[in-house]
């Protein structure tokens, strides 16, 4: 293997592989690496894949008969759970089924179906293969060392697609080991259950599908977020709390997730169904601040690797993708200028913070320093809970003044942010931090 | 192990290999960290402390792979790598 490669990609994620086969169309000799037993066997997501960025890659994939959907998002909720309660936002449009916006998948078929697509285009598969350092010559990045015997590979340029973990982002200096503020780790569970039942609970047709994301008491006092998405014969149920408040309060992951099923609105939506497999997965959430230098001498990071994560729109795999296929094309600029500084791939910073991922990640740019300052408890379970608590009171018919109700949910919702001035300041600081 | 992770990783494929790719650093720290999280936060219970030979013990065939116990324990005292090429864990949905 002492072959010399234009680029050597490390990981068959959605970032990796929108790297490789943006590189590989335009005729650059490019290694796709995976260290799993095939592209997608190590990866875990909540399930829901967007059209936009895949379509800038491959154009009207949808119409490809094998292409690994499982259902067209037409209907998104978001829900508020107290106890045995939820005050619920949401929004269904038949306009979302042309053009489909979203849609649900899983990433063992889909990062196959895709990586396919890279090698199709000429980039060439080492699969079962770990990167265990980079290859250096002074500050230049000149290749990956595998854990294959003679396994050095050499490339003009490294792409670092290796997600959350990013070893090689570690070793590589550019971003030190998280903290635990920074990542949350997630539990899934896929459960099976039949079609015509999640077609009559959800009430949805055939190829049509629901997402539900959910927050309050069910997290425990942590800092998290869940989710339940409707495939065509299961159902992706997960919750994700950050690390640092899971540290603090010693409960099994599973176990929240547990308690999660037994919550009334969702344990009648699983209801009888059975559990498929069971999955865990970090995933980034340190936000615009978190995000490290993006290239440098013979190297560019993509995706989950430089925390290219919008956690508040559940946005990650199109953020990887539209993000590898921009480090693609600097790199393709710098094989014509023959090139490989890092003057030259500064191209992949400039493109990608002037694009709407950077905007995007900016303009949540508070939303960390928020959740470090407030307690957890605070925001995901005592507010949730008044706010459920007044929904109850002005919808309940009991003889009370509608005027009393009214001051008396004001009063609690107060109450649980620690007084009417903190629940002001409260206000001030969230909206400051979703709109930086 | 609790039947509650055994059911669960009972639904994945593990291909595994006969070294560990998890070390503890210094079972002296374990022996001297209060809070033995680590017998939390794994989504695998992967790690346990055994107090009678007073180490905490290892069940790396179970592990996920999510590198959350990198990251959490307090006194950086696992060495983490991933499974060699093709090893560890195969999703068959993910
Ligand atoms: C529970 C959960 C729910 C999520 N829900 C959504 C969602 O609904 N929608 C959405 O868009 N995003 C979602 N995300 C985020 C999304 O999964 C990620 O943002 C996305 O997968 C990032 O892509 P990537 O290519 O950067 O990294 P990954 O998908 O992690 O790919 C990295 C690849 O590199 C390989 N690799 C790593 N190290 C090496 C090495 N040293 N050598 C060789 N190969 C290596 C890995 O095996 C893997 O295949 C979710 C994440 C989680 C964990
Ligand atoms: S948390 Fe770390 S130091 Fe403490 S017992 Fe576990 S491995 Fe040892
Ligand atoms: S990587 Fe995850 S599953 Fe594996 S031992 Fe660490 S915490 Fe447990």
């Amino acid at each position: 293997m002492s072959e010399k490669f234009d680029a050597v990609v490390v990981g068959a994620g959605p970032g990796g592989t929108a790297a490789a086969l943006t590189m590989a169309r335009a005729g650059l000799n490019v290694v796709l690496l995976e260290r799993g037993e095939f592209p997608g066997a190590k990866n875990v997501f909540g399930g829901v894949l967007y059209r936009k960025q895949l379509e800038e890659l491959v154009p009207e994939f949808w119409k490809e008969r094998k292409f690994p959907m499982e259902r067209n998002i037409v209907e998104q909720r978001y829900w508020m759970l107290g106890k045995e309660s939820m005050v619920t936002f949401s929004h269904r449009n038949e306009a979302y089924k042309d053009p489909i916006n979203c849609f649900t998948a899983f990433r063992v078929k889909f990062d196959q179906w895709f990586a396919d697509k890279a090698v199709e285009a000429g980039a060439l598969p080492i699969y079962e293969t770990a990167a265990i350092d980079l290859l250096r010559e002074g500050n230049r990045v000149v290749g990956v060392k595998t854990d294959r015997e003679d396994g050095d590979l050499y490339a003009d340029v490294v792409v670092i697609a290796d997600g959350v973990n990013s070893l090689l982002g570690k070793s590589l200096g550019v971003h030190k080991e998280w903290r635990p503020d920074e990542v949350a780790l997630a539990v899934k569970e896929v459960i099976a259950l039949p079609k015509e039942k999640i077609q009559d609970r959800f009430n949805v047709d055939q190829d049509e599908g629901v997402t539900i994301e959910y927050m309050g008491e069910v997290t425990q006092g942590m800092a998290g977020m869940g989710f339940l998405y409707t495939n065509k014969d299961t159902i992706s149920l997960g919750v994700g709390v950050m690390v640092n408040d899971l540290k603090k309060k010693k409960i099994k992951p599973y176990a929240i997730l547990d308690a999660v099923k037994q919550h009334p609105m969702i344990r009648k939506l699983i209801e009888g169904g059975e559990r498929a497999e069971y999955s865990a997965h970090l995933i980034p959430e340190g936000g615009y601040y978190s995000i490290p230098p993006l290239s440098g001498d013979g190297w560019c990071i993509v995706g989950d690797a430089a925390q290219l994560i919008n956690f508040v729109h559940r946005e990650g795999t199109n953020l990887a993708m539209a993000s590898g296929r921009m480090a693609g094309e600097a790199i393709i600029e710098a094989k014509n200028s023959g090139d490989f500084s890092a003057q030259t791939l500064k191209l992949y910073d400039e493109t990608l913070r002037n694009s709407y991922i950077l905007k995007d990640l900016k303009k949540y740019k508070g939303l960390h320093k928020l959740l470090e300052e407030e307690d957890p408890e605070m925001l995901f379970t005592q507010l949730p809970k008044a706010v459920n608590e007044a929904a109850y009171n002005m919808f309940n018919v009991d003889g009370v003044p509608k005027a009393e109700k009214q001051k008396m949910a004001v009063r609690k919702i107060q109450e649980a942010a620690g007084g009417s001035l903190n629940l002001m300041k409260l206000g001030y600081k969230g909206w400051r931090s979703i709109n930086g | 192990m609790s039947e509650a992770i055994t059911d669960r990783l009972f639904t994945i494929r593990f291909k595994c290999d006969n070294v560990s790719h998890l070390t503890i650093k210094d079972q002296d720290a374990c022996l001297k960290c209060t809070t033995k999280e680590c017998n939390f936060f794994c989504p695998a219970d992967v790690y346990e402390w055994d107090g009678k030979r007073k180490v905490t013990t290892v069940a790396y065939e179970n592990c996920v792979e999510c590198g959350t116990c990198r990251i959490a324990c307090p006194k950086e005292n696992i060495e983490w790598v991933y499974p060699k090429g093709g090893y560890g864990i195969s999703y068959k949905m993910g």
